[in-house]
């Protein structure tokens, strides 16, 4: 059994992973790479569209581009990799013996034993299948995930089908149905059971209106149809609760239909290590996005699925950073709890991060980052505490696809030192409650 | 070539029959009309095998049931499938239904069915079955009940037959029998098979074969099952649960599978369409409803599949195993629960009604009763999966995550005697794409495994054979195409 030893293992290629590797070496501290494809490079490979690199870059990329940036950095600072390489296990170290160890396999030298002082996950997300959903009707093929549909066009060239109807109004979805029409396929449909579009109204505009394709909000799929391949779908509306109403079925016919109704961390590997996940199913991780595995962070989607690639650099640098300052200055003494406050999804807030603040970094800058449940309009954005309210701020209108991101210190704002907990919520503004009435 | 057998269906009844057989020093043959085995009843079974308390005396299926089951011990021994006798509960939720359990206890255990009690001791039930509901009052435990994977089960069958001389011929659909001078011919569409004997195991399409030869003296209705299974490691079961059935349903049951899953189902409706595999919204419902009332925890948000299968029902509620009034011609037919646990007791029945044909039944000198296990990357240790990959890199690499399974294992899957040729044929043999991401990661990497393996073009591999296609062509391909036809169509 090989073994390697460096300071910092990633675990993942994708923007994350290389955004923050590239931060560690930077640091001058070891970091070793482990990407279970066959390149460097993660899921942005497929995402051949533009709009990458606004915010991180100041110019507009694909994702391939944009990944590339990283990539030669990579090569340049000559970080170690290893490709078509699967963890499949994490061990937290023990008192006694710092390191973590990674247990990994490939097809050239087996099995591998990775010794590090600290673990950065950026194992990335995946796509909800069918089955999550349940759908009834058959099990038919030319069902796909929306990024499924994405792998096979933009990197292999094949085509799923021709005519399509895709489920839930997510960014890949809609990304999708403008990639497949530029195809010469027909997408007669994207069905989304909520009242608004899941992903960014850029995507609802740029790629949907733009094409003509229609967007049926309110809708669900409630049949699927065909014994083979699959024939067309029903689509019937829903009530508030979801539930169908009756007599509103109707038949769409088609050859594929593709899914795009939500994105779930990949956290098998963290939760079979013994770290805790959260109700979003990221890791738990406290203000320097340290799972509550010490020596081991998480960044980018495998923590919270972001909305753009440049929120997952920003927050993968930070991971390295943190995972830096742990190997330089905690490392091998625990010092780190003084205790902890736990930050408490509120009224209309769907998860935060982070989970929990150290006592002893609250006299810093905290980045908050959460998601509302539902959409909103004017609405009041404030942090409390046991005693009260602590920070209020105004928000003209808020969407569940758009995640809020705060920079705050929680010193400065009085935060009360003993409390145990604080909670966002948002909420709408009083004025606006008067106005109404 | 005249075969002495030739079996038609490949489902759970037709494998258990093709493997008893091939001891002999017979020349048999299988037909399945399905791009695979096990394609039918089989697939979509829950998976138990009954300690057989609950049919009427008047069944004979009571007592296959009871003798199939000591049955299984050597043959899981033997064949490597995954099997285990955990044990199952028949939950009382209210006094008066402890008197039908007492009444299975007392018959079952005078028919030999072994180890059965009651229990009212809630504490101690709820010992055994955390996962139960505080509601249960009392039950049923039979430890002799165990769980299977039904389709690993008849691959490891066929693996053994075709080993030992059984030919397996899939995709052959049989359209007509014609029989004179004690000889069958059976035409299907790319061939004809001549045997002296013929064995329908054709499940819901029993009476369509049987009626080929003038026999038309049974019907077989369809009646749907819906199931609904649930992610591992989300609700540990350790026995399997069912409520105490009423004159007209066994009811819902709530079950470990062999891979730690857990499933809910099956409810049960009479349909006319052999080919209504849907699941439905009334029906998944129902299930969901059902389990509860045993399980209240049912964890609705780890669903990661709902599936549907159609049940043999004949019209006499009974197994139809028959040496009929064709000479040469047995009926295996109507094979609804509790077929799965009966079926090598069905086979040996089989193998007598042959003696009786006058065939003489010698075992073959070569006949290996083994069939080895196939060699699963999680049964490995480090050590020795290192050296795995230095013998083949194969299982160094990781084709789905979910379920931890290697190129290698699914290498094997299509190479294996009787081996897969479709997605799905892979799916149900090492399980590629059976876990929490339904194939969403590793399903183009099957695909591309199948096409290379098997040597044909890539979007030639199919989900479970004709008309089930991935893919259309090429991307450009059909643009192009669209251009020649005077543009793309609105």
């Amino acid at each position: 059994m090989i073994k390697y030893e460096t300071d910092v293992a990633v675990i993942g290629s994708g923007a994350a992973g290389l955004a923050a590797a590239v931060e560690v070496k930077k640091a001058g501290l070891g970091v070793l790479i482990l990407e279970r494809d066959r390149e460097l490079g993660g899921i942005t490979l497929q995402c051949i569209h533009n709009g990458f690199g606004l915010k991180e870059f100041n110019e507009e990329l694909t994702g391939p581009e944009y990944a590339q940036r990283f990539i030669n950095e990579v090569h340049k600072l000559q970080i170690p990799y290893e490709l078509d390489t699967m963890v499949i296990e994490i061990k937290p170290g023990t008192p006694e013996k710092q390191y973590k160890t990674l247990i990994a396999i490939n097809k050239r030298e087996g099995v591998i034993n990775i010794q590090a002082k600290a673990v950065i996950l950026a194992m990335g997300c995946r796509e909800r299948p069918r089955g999550a959903i349940n759908i009834p009707g058959f099990r038919p093929s030319g069902i796909y995930t929306a990024g499924q549909a994405q792998r096979f066009v933009n990197m292999e060239g094949w085509l799923p089908g021709k005519t399509y109807v895709i489920l839930g109004s997510g960014d890949i979805g809609m990304i999708m149905a403008r990639r497949l029409t530029w195809e010469g396929c027909k997408v007669k449909a994207v069905v989304e059971i909520l009242p608004y579009v899941s992903g960014l109204l850029r995507n609802q505009v740029q790629c949907l209106e733009d094409y003509d394709i229609p967007l049926i909000t309110n809708y669900t799929v409630t049949k699927i149809h065909g014994a083979n391949r699959i024939k067309g779908v029903t689509i019937s509306k829903v009530d508030r609760n979801f539930d169908r109403v009756i007599g509103t079925d109707k038949f769409i016919e088609c050859d594929t239909l593709l899914l795009s109704v939500g994105l779930i961390p990949e956290n098998e590997l963290t939760f079979n290590a013994g770290a805790e996940l959260s109700s979003n199913n990221g890791p738990i991780v406290d203000n320097n996005l340290e799972t509550t595995i010490e020596g081991v962070f998480a960044c980018g989607n495998v923590l919270q699925v972001h909305d753009l690639v440049d929120l997952v650099t920003a927050e993968a640098k930070r991971a390295g950073n943190y995972a830096i300052d742990y190997i330089n200055n905690r490392y091998g003494n625990d010092t780190k709890k003084n205790g902890q406050i736990k930050c408490i999804a509120g009224e209309n807030v769907n998860y935060v991060k982070p989970d929990v603040i150290n006592k002893s970094d609250i006299a810093k800058e905290i980045i908050f980052t959460f998601r509302v449940r539902y959409p909103d309009r004017r609405v009041l954005i404030q942090f409390k505490d046991e005693n009260g309210v602590i920070y209020k701020k105004k928000k003209i209108y808020v969407i569940p696809s758009e995640m809020i991101e705060l920079n705050l210190n929680l010193e400065e704002i009085g935060l009360n030192k003993d409390c145990k907990r604080i909670e966002i919520e948002v909420i709408p503004r009083p004025e606006v409650l008067i106005e109404e009435d | 070539m005249i075969y002495d057998v030739i079996i038609i269906g490949g489902g759970i009844s037709g494998c258990t029959i093709a493997r008893t057989l091939s001891k002999y020093d017979l020349k048999i043959c299988l037909l399945e009309k399905e791009a695979d085995l096990a394609s039918g009843t089989t697939k979509a079974n829950s998976g138990v095998v009954h300690a057989g308390y609950a049919a009427e005396r008047e069944y004979v299926k009571r007592n296959l049931c009871i003798k199939g089951n000591k049955m299984y011990t050597q043959a899981a021994e033997e064949l490597n499938f995954p099997f285990k006798r955990i044990g199952s509960f028949v939950v009382a939720l209210e006094d008066n239904q402890i008197k039908t359990l007492e009444e299975y206890r007392k018959k079952g255990t005078e028919d030999g069915v072994l180890g059965l009690e009651i229990i009212l001791d809630q504490k101690k039930i709820l010992h055994m079955e955390p996962s139960l509901t505080e509601e249960v009052v009392g039950v049923l435990h039979a430890p002799s009940a165990g769980i299977v994977s039904p389709y690993e089960m008849t691959f490891a069958l066929a693996e053994n037959a075709a080993m030992n001389g059984v030919k397996f011929f899939r995709n052959h659909k049989v359209s007509k029998i014609s029989h004179s001078d004690y000889t069958f011919t059976v035409k299907t569409k790319q061939d004809e098979f001549e045997g002296r004997n013929v064995i329908n195991a054709a499940g819901i399409y029993a009476r369509k074969i049987s009626k080929m030869v003038g026999l038309d003296y049974f019907d077989i209705m369809p009646r749907k099952g819906e199931y609904i299974l649930f992610d591992r490691n989300v609700l540990h079961l350790n026995k399997i649960l069912f409520p105490t059935p009423t004159k007209i349903s066994k009811g819902i049951l709530v079950c470990p599978t062999i891979h730690e899953n857990t499933f809910v189902g099956p409810n049960a409706q009479n349909i006319t369409d052999k080919k209504d595999i849907a699941t439905t919204t009334a029906g998944l419902k129902e299930i969901l409803e059902g389990a509860r009332s045993l399980v209240p925890n049912i964890p609705e948000r780890s669903a990661i599949r709902n599936f549907a299968g159609l049940r043999a029902v004949p019209d006499t509620y009974d197994f139809i195993i028959d040496n009929t009034d064709v000479y040469g011609f047995i009926n295996v037919a109507g094979i609804l629960s509790p077929g799965l646990t009966s079926c090598f007791a069905i086979a040996e029945k089989v193998e007598s009604f042959l003696e009786l044909l006058g065939e003489e039944l010698k075992i073959k000198e070569t006949y290996n009763p083994f069939r080895p296990k196939p060699e699963r990357f999680h049964d490995f240790t480090m050590e020795e999966l290192d050296q795995k990959i230095k013998d083949d890199p194969a299982w160094g690499n990781i084709i789905c995550r979910c379920e931890t399974v290697s190129e290698k294992e699914i290498i094997d899957s299509i190479h294996s005697p009787v081996g897969a040729r479709t997605v799905d044929g892979v799916k149900f043999r090492c399980r590629p794409g059976m876990g929490r991401c339904q194939g969403g990661f590793c399903r183009p990497r099957v695909i591309e495994i199948l096409s290379r393996e098997l040597n044909i073009p890539y979007d030639e591999v199919t989900k479970r054979g004709e008309d089930t296609n991935f893919l259309v062509g090429r991307t450009k391909d059909f643009i192009l195409k669209n251009m020649e036809q005077g543009g793309v169509e609105d």
